[in-house]
């Protein structure tokens, strides 16, 4: 184990050490390794995650060599999950590896208490009861699940967990906090300090567009009743007087830039209808069982209602723009000391809800509350239903209206499939399709199936073409490589943001639609 | 569409009797009795144990390639037969043994095909180790492209690979029409440009200005950084190429000089000024190597002192390396799911097993999932996959005559035209160096000039319109000499006159 810093060097760009300590903390257990779950757990051990369980009781066949790229002819005969588990182990000799020669399945039924020890399941290529009953024991051992399973040319992923939260939600377009539509007192008072009609060309050329903004918005106000350009009209003029500080046959950038971060003097005040409705969520009333997080909600709650004036705590950087560097390095230390007065604040009501709910008021941590204020305007909240509630009372008009646009045609058309195999293989033991002849009886069998599940979900009349029934026959539970490198590569993306809890996984089931690459997420 | 493999060089496949052997697998009857025997809950085991024990290495991809549906393209012929044509003929050319590279190899030894060639320059890193799965530590400095060909061939029985370690400029346009389809696993736009151009030059038309089917070679390309990517099909001549959707990649952010060398506000600034301009201040005549880890401790140190000068917060030796190397962010589960989803296309275009996707996927997981499957029309004008503009040219023709010409073709109309011929410059109106150079080519027949090939394509570059209106563009010209040993049955020459 060499240079685990520059190995990781790729990844840490982008989840940074903590990240990176929160997989090598991460304990996996994988539920049957066939490409899909071997390909999934590949890329968490390349990532260097902290330890794995396969479990897996069948043997390798010649039909597994032909898809898992983890066994080779020297294992045929062999336990698979000890194959499998052994190449992993190859790939990463800091990732602990072990495995269990076991029918999952058997594990589910007689063993419930085996699955608490670990952060996530990856279960794979499991039938819908197993699904249902692994989802409500790891419920009940507060245990995240990630269900993933190919089929022929479809396949779906789903996470189940009650509720996780996200701090550092990392979104890639999110509009920056530079409060140009509602400046506090240094600002505004900063800002009097510049004259925008200085006659040297050169200070006028590097005067940074927040000043430049904040400036102008408080010109116009003054002459507007306090109120910022709000029609059409009005921005288009308020970005016209901009236009007219530019110097006469001077090329310069930071008017330009002005003109097009306009639109963040129109933006509305306040915060956002998201973050509203995680301070109105019910879990922001803490008591002594309130996660760290609900405790910093209501800490943020009270700091908005109060010292904010209706706004977040500020997030205290600022893009690069044209500027001096003196202006700009003024103006960064700005936006600083604004962000660590507000967070000062936040701390203090985080410390005294605490003390309030019994608890110690210091159990958190300074950077943890720090990097909750940076982010606050970006906290999301991901819920996810039972399984068993989703298979047994989906959302009736959801389902309806996929089931009547083109879009989603296909991916309801597999979602409702993927369940009726399962059906089908509870009465026939067998999949659809699985060996060659009788297909034609197999077709009209997982037909009368699906009409019958879509009847029992409410959705009479609503039928699936032949065509769609034809080819998940035609699938016959193949379990093609292709198609399990890209479940298993979907399901590894989500289990890594569920770990660090850095950007925001996926909510919804995710449909795989292998035919035209329509794929689709489904929240029924 | 979808178009069957074919043999290199379009040899109709060999008609000879195939082997009769039944390939079912496994015995109806046989299994479910196996089956009635196990408890209940056990059903899932029928996933992967119920197969009888000889089961077939391709148990799970024939279901995919024998049996005939609904929805799969329109040339699918299931069968053994198409099996077998896909092991034997079908050659697969991956560009590129990173990231993408190597999970391609390993998807598509296991998606059916057998030949495979791969393509890299470059040697293995312990930075590729997070991903690129195919390398250990102690495969540290080899070629990529050798160690990723020997590891798949170890572990998959029956796929041959060859290794290529050179670079993709290095090898004959002859070697490039040996493949049925083209993989790009690449991360740079200067490579897949080339490799387009190259492929999309094998292209013919007919008199209708229409792409002869048989001259397409389809390309599948697939791309990531950090949480997103994507892949995308590319028929030349029928769906867009790397050309005509360009802008679907965003130039490159630079910093002007003056904000480096006058007012830098950032740490990027600060190692920027380090990298382009202190460098050569203080070492003339040597040039930086980004992988001489002395040169980027220097560039590191001296950001340090430019940073520390201006008050500047955040310069790291992690961000210098990525400022100056450019890094984009990689992991190994976007890349698996993009070289999967280009395996899958590739599997699906030589088989006609399944619809194709059409034509560019989306993938980004940074916030939530969203995929979207988008179709991108081909630009008709394309300089690149375009038809070009037809002209048949007396062999006598000189250069200079056929600047003319030029001018007054109603399809050019242009003017202070630059000729380039494959990757000879036949002529340049600058700078006055070149023009120079290629002065003296002005009075020699173009036919000469092109090696007195019967026919190619020549790019011309230079000013359209007139007076304050011009503005520089260029064309794709499709010359065919008249006269010369093409035979009547030619494509291209049916459309004379
Ligand atoms: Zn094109």
């Amino acid at each position: 184990m060499a240079e685990p810093k520059t190995k990781y060097d790729r990844q840490l760009r982008i989840w940074g050490e903590q990240g990176q300590a929160a997989l090598e903390k991460a304990s996996i257990c994988l539920l049957n390794c066939g490409p899909t779950g071997s390909e999934t757990l590949k890329n968490l051990v390349l990532g260097g995650i902290g330890s794995i369980t396969v479990v897996d009781g069948s043997k390798v066949e010649n039909g597994d060599l032909g898809n898992n790229f983890m066994v080779s002819e020297s294992s045929l005969g062999q336990p698979k999950a000890k194959c499998v588990c052994a190449f992993l182990q190859e790939l990463n000799d800091a990732v602990k590896a072990k495995f269990i020669e076991e029918h999952p399945v058997t594990l589910i039924e007689t063993n419930p208490s085996f699955f608490s020890q670990f952060t996530v399941v990856i279960a794979t290529q499991l039938v819908e009861d197993s699904m249902v009953k692994l989802d409500r024991i790891c419920r009940d051992a507060n245990v995240m699940v990630i269900f993933a399973r190919s089929y022929g040319l479809t396949g779906f992923v789903r996470i189940s967990v009650k509720e996780h939260a996200v701090i550092e939600s990392k979104p890639d377009h999110f509009l920056d906090d530079l409060r140009l539509n509602n400046p506090w007192p240094e600002l505004k008072k900063f800002t009097e300090s510049v004259n925008l009609d200085i006659p040297d060309p050169v200070v006028h050329k590097h005067t940074p567009y927040i000043l430049i903004l904040v400036k102008m918005a408080s010109e116009w106000a003054k002459t507007h009743g306090g109120k910022l350009p709000s029609t059409r009209e009005e921005k288009k003029e308020f970005k016209e007087l901009i236009k007219g500080k530019i110097i006469k046959d001077e090329d310069e950038d930071n008017y330009k830039e002005a003109i097009e971060a306009s639109f963040k003097v129109f933006a509305p005040q306040g915060i956002s209808s998201n973050l509203k409705r995680i301070l109105d969520d019910t879990c922001s009333e803490v008591d002594s069982c309130s996660s760290d997080f609900w405790v910093m909600v209501a800490a943020l709650k009270e700091f908005i209602a109060n010292e904010g004036g209706g706004e977040a705590p500020l997030e205290g950087s600022i893009p690069d723009m044209t500027s001096t560097t003196e202006l700009y390095i003024n103006l960064q230390k700005l936006y600083q000391a604004k962000a660590e007065a507000d967070f000062l604040i936040v701390e203090q009501h985080v410390r005294d809800i605490l003390k309030k709910i019994g608890r110690d008021p210091f159990s958190i941590s300074k950077p943890v509350i720090k990097s909750f204020c940076k982010n606050s305007r970006k906290l999301t909240v991901c819920r996810y239903k039972p399984i068993d509630e989703e298979f047994n009372s989906p959302i009736l008009p959801e389902m309806q209206k996929y089931l009547a646009d083109e879009e989603y045609s296909l991916a309801v058309g597999f979602y409702i499939l993927l369940r009726a195999v399962d059906r089908y293989s509870a009465n026939y033991n067998t999949f659809p399709g699985q060996f060659d002849g009788g297909m034609d009886e197999d077709v009209s069998r997982l037909k009368t199936t699906a009409v019958s599940l879509l009847s029992d979900l409410g959705c009479n009349g609503s039928t699936l073409t032949e065509d769609l029934i034809n080819e998940m026959c035609r699938y016959g539970a193949a379990e093609l490589h292709a198609v399990a490198a890209y479940v298993g590569g979907v399901a590894s993306q989500e289990v890594i943001k569920l770990i660090t809890r850095q950007f925001v996984p996926m909510t919804g089931t995710f449909i795989f639609n292998g035919i035209d690459h329509k794929s689709q997420l489904l929240y029924l | 569409m979808q178009r069957k493999i074919q043999a290199p060089d379009y040899h109709p496949l060999p008609s000879g009797p195939l082997p009769s052997v039944p390939v079912t697998v496994g015995c109806r009857s046989l299994v479910s009795s196996n089956c009635n025997t196990q408890c209940n809950s056990d059903r899932e085991l029928l996933m992967a144990d119920a197969t009888a024990p000889q089961s077939s290495r391709s148990r799970d991809l024939d279901k995919l390639l024998l049996r005939p549906g609904h929805l799969v393209g329109p040339t699918f012929e299931p069968g053994t037969e198409l099996r077998d044509d896909l092991q034997e003929y079908a050659r697969i050319l991956v560009v590129g043994a990173g990231g993408l590279g190597c999970e391609l190899l390993k998807d598509l030894a296991l998606s059916g095909f057998r030949n495979l060639e791969v393509i890299d320059m470059d040697r293995i890193e312990v930075s590729n180790l997070n991903r690129q799965f195919l390398f250990r530590l102690e495969d540290v400095g080899k070629p990529k492209a050798e160690v990723a060909a020997k590891r798949v061939m170890e572990r998959v029985t029956g796929v041959n690979i060859v290794p290529h370690f050179c670079r993709i400029e290095e090898k004959e346009l002859e070697f490039y029409t040996e493949f049925s389809i083209i993989v790009l696993g690449l991360d740079s736009i200067e490579a897949r440009s080339y490799i387009n151009e190259v492929v999309c030059g094998f292209l013919e038309f007919d008199n209708n200005d229409k792409a002869v089917e048989e001259s397409m070679k389809p390309m599948v390309d697939g791309g990531t950084e950090g949480f997103k990517g994507h892949a995308r099909v590319i028929l030349p001549g029928i769906t867009p190429c790397f050309e005509c959707t360009i802008w679907l990649f965003p130039p490159q952010v630079k910093f002007p000089l003056c904000t480096l060398a006058e007012t830098p506000r950032t740490a990027p600034h600060c190692i920027e000024y380090a990298h382009l301009m202190k460098w050569g201040e203080v070492h003339p005549g040597k040039t930086f190597d980004p992988d001489d880890p002395e040169h980027m401790q220097w560039v590191y140190l001296e950001a340090v002192k430019r940073a520390e000068a201006f008050g500047i917060p955040g310069v790291t030796y992690t961000l210098t390396q990525g400022v100056v190397k450019n890094i984009i962010p990689a992991i190994a589960s976007t890349n698996a799911i993009i070289s999967a989803a280009c395996a899958l296309e590739t599997l699906k275009i030589a088989s006609g097993c399944s619809k194709t996707l059409s034509n560019y996927l989306t993938y980004n997981g940074v916030e939530g999932l969203h995929t979207k499957a988008t179709e991108f029309v081909k630009d008709n004008d394309c300089p690149v996959c375009g038809p070009g503009i037809f002209m048949e040219l007396d062999t006598c023709l000189t250069l200079k005559m056929l600047m003319e010409q030029l001018e007054d073709h109603p399809k050019v109309l242009m003017s202070r035209v630059s000729v380039k011929y494959q990757s000879k410059t036949l002529y340049m109106q600058s700078p006055p160096e070149l023009e120079a150079l290629t002065q003296s080519n002005l009075s020699v027949p173009l036919f000469n000039l092109m090696d007195k090939s019967p026919k190619g394509i020549v790019h011309v570059t230079g000013l359209a319109g007139k007076g304050d209106t011009r503005q520089s563009c260029s064309k794709k010209l499709r010359v065919v000499f008249k006269g010369v040993g093409v035979g009547i049955t030619d494509t291209d020459m049916a459309g004379g006159a």
